[in-house]
């Protein structure tokens, strides 16, 4: 886990470029730590007009797991679902971005043989994730449309994908792609492989409960609304088999084995 | 230096109870916490008794400029404060206050008794924004059940005791008169005030708690005007709440009759706003002789 200096800075806009169906924003950050770990996150807003959006929204900064991070620059990638993600998306050259972090603690090293599995926007982890363990690393990655899985082109090598429309890849659910990985890989087959995934709740629920019906270990990014990112309001918690724990702290990566079923979210 | 209650704080600003967790910003940002701690005086989270596990998700709603929250009072209960987080909230380089809340008298006497017995501590906040569960009201609603408690308390502890003022009551003012007739040294406001939403999809309320309380600039207007009125109608030390964002606006507070400031929801925003606002206090304080506190009559 990489520690965040203390307080917000700013961060100028290098990059804001459309990729399909998603945003990639590109910004310096010469201040903070050259090597967060994938998996943690950046709590991220505007320096100018955040707020006086739609419902005068939005207040609070909002989490973005970083993509990327390369010579002292930091890469986002988001989709727009709301009053901050739309003004995020709308930063133009010569802007700041207040970002704090990195934040919370990411994947941990694999033990097995890395399977990386991402569901739409959840692929923002996964790609610096493989800068990490290297380009032939195992991608498994699942979309909407084929507007939204030009995301994949981020990915070194291959990436097999899914497609809830067909429109490219195979016309599946990603966890498809994963239950067909794993038949391919039964337990007498020597290196087992470790999940890790990130994607929205109703995906990680399907991932966990594979997991462990195959007996892999699996590590989860999780998501919750979150206010503050390190640890102040207690508004980001998420049940386990040992009570609420706080993502912004404790997670937004958790082992898959200490998670409820059906409680990956709402 | 500000002398708040006996205790001699380098500055005016605390942090709202609840809304800083000293500990786990350790976690994130190392000892560089320490080194530019951002508040004058440390406010512990509200702790219980027995420990709590909190209201269920979602606990949060943001609202224009603020946030509605239905966290629940989760903590470790009085055994493990004591044990886990006091030893590392006695390592910040300010004095500690921790906050309290009982469910009746006996809890709240022993809480008191307890952890007025700590060196670490040199102030106490009592959170009555909890339903006395004797008597099935607020405590800090209503004058005569605060002034019971307090004098309950009082013989308990040499260290000051804060009232925590809901501002979810006819008269805070009457709230507060009682609590100094009845020997309470301070008192803080506001507190959060009584909100809800509804999901935008299913209509139903979003917050697992049902309601929740709302905080941030949004009851900014609302809490200067409470601490004006409490700050005319007691002499004791009033420190100041809701919605602070910037030195100006704690200037506000002082001017209205606060002896400090508190700040809760900024710091979501910036985890370093405490020290921004101390600064731009500074600034001010400089510039405009005339904010002495309670120059607003
Ligand atoms: C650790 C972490 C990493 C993330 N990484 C990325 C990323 O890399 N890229 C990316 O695009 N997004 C990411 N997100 C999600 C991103 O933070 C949200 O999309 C963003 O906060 C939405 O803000 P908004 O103002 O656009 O929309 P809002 O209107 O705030 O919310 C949009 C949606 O979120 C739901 N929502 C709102 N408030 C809450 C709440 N309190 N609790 C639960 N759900 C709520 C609403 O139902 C709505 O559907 C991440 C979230 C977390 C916690
Ligand atoms: C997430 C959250 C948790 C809080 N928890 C407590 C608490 O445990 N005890 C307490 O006395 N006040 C609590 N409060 C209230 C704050 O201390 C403060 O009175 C209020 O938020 C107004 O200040 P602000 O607008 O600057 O946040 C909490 C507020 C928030 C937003
Ligand atoms: S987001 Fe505030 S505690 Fe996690």
């Amino acid at each position: 886990m990489t520690l965040a200096p203390f307080g917000r800075r700013l961060a100028p806009l290098v990059e804001n470029r459309r990729i399909g169906a998603y945003q990639l924003l590109i910004v310096d950050d010469p201040d903070g730590p050259r090597d967060p770990q994938p998996g943690q996150f950046y709590m991220l807003a505007t320096e100018e007009r955040w707020g006086a959006g739609e419902g005068e929204r939005p207040y609070l900064p909002r989490a973005f797991s970083f993509a990327r991070a390369r010579e002292g620059r930091l890469w986002f990638l988001l989709e727009d679902i709301g009053p901050g993600t739309h003004r995020l998306a709308q930063v133009g050259e010569g802007e700041n971005l207040w970002i704090t972090g990195p934040l919370g603690i990411g994947f941990d090293e694999p033990a097995g043989r890395p399977l990386l599995v991402g569901g739409g926007i959840g692929a923002a982890p996964l790609l610096c994730l493989q800068d990490q363990l290297g380009p032939e690393t195992k991608v498994l990655l699942g979309f909407r449309s084929a507007d939204h899985a030009e995301a994949a082109n981020l990915f070194a090598g291959e990436p097999q994908i899914a497609t809830d429309d067909g429109s490219v890849g195979k016309h599946a659910l990603v966890t498809e792609l994963l239950r067909e990985e794993l038949d391919l890989r039964p337990p007498t087959s020597g290196l087992r492989p470790t999940v890790y995934s990130c994607g929205p709740p109703p995906m990680l629920e399907a991932v966990r409960a594979l997991a462990s019906e195959r007996g892999v270990a699996a590590q989860l990014a999780l998501e919750s609304g979150m206010a503050c990112g390190f640890g102040a309001c207690f508004g980001c918690v998420v049940p386990t088999k040992d009570g609420y724990v706080r993502l912004c702290v404790d997670g937004p990566v958790l082992d898959a084995a200490d998670l409820v079923p059906g409680g990956v979210g709402h | 230096m500000v002398d708040l209650c006996g205790v001699q704080l380098r500055g005016p600003v605390l942090n709202g109870s609840g809304t800083y967790d000293a500990i786990a910003a350790r976690r994130a940002f190392g000892d560089e916490l320490l080194e530019r701690f951002p508040f004058d005086c440390f406010v512990s989270k509200t702790i219980t008794l027995a420990p709590r596990q909190g209201n269920p998700p979602p606990r949060l709603w943001e609202t224009p400029a603020g946030l509605i929250n239905s966290i629940g009072l989760p903590n470790k209960g009085l055994a493990g404060f004591l044990a886990e987080d006091l030893p590392k909230l006695a390592e910040l380089p300010v004095p500690l206050c921790v906050s309290v809340m009982g469910f009746d008298h006996d809890e709240l006497n022993e809480l008191v008794a307890t952890v007025g017995a700590c060196d670490e501590v040199a102030l106490m906040e009592l959170n009555f924004s909890c339903p006395n569960v004797e008597t099935g009201l607020i405590m800090g609603a209503d004058p005569a059940e605060t002034a019971a408690a307090v004098e309950a308390l009082r013989p308990l502890t040499q260290k000051p005791l804060i009232v925590k003022l809901t501002p979810n009551a006819t008269e805070p003012a009457a709230v507060a008169r009682a609590a100094e007739a009845a020997g309470a040294d301070g008192v803080s406001l506001i507190n959060t005030l009584k909100g809800m939403a509804l999901d935008p999809k299913t209509h139903e309320p979003w917050l697992g708690g049902t309601t929740g309380g709302v905080s941030g600039p949004a009851v900014r207007a609302i809490a200067l005007e409470q601490v004006h009125s409490v700050s005319k109608a007691v002499q004791l030390p009033v420190i100041g709440m809701g919605g602070i964002a910037s030195g100006r606006d704690a200037a506000d507070f002082l001017t209205a009759g606060a002896t400090c400031v508190a700040v809760g929801t900024e710091s979501f925003r910036d985890p370093a706003a405490g020290a921004r606002i101390g600064a731009e206090l500074r600034a001010l304080s400089r510039k405009e002789r005339e904010f002495s506190s309670g120059a607003v009559r």
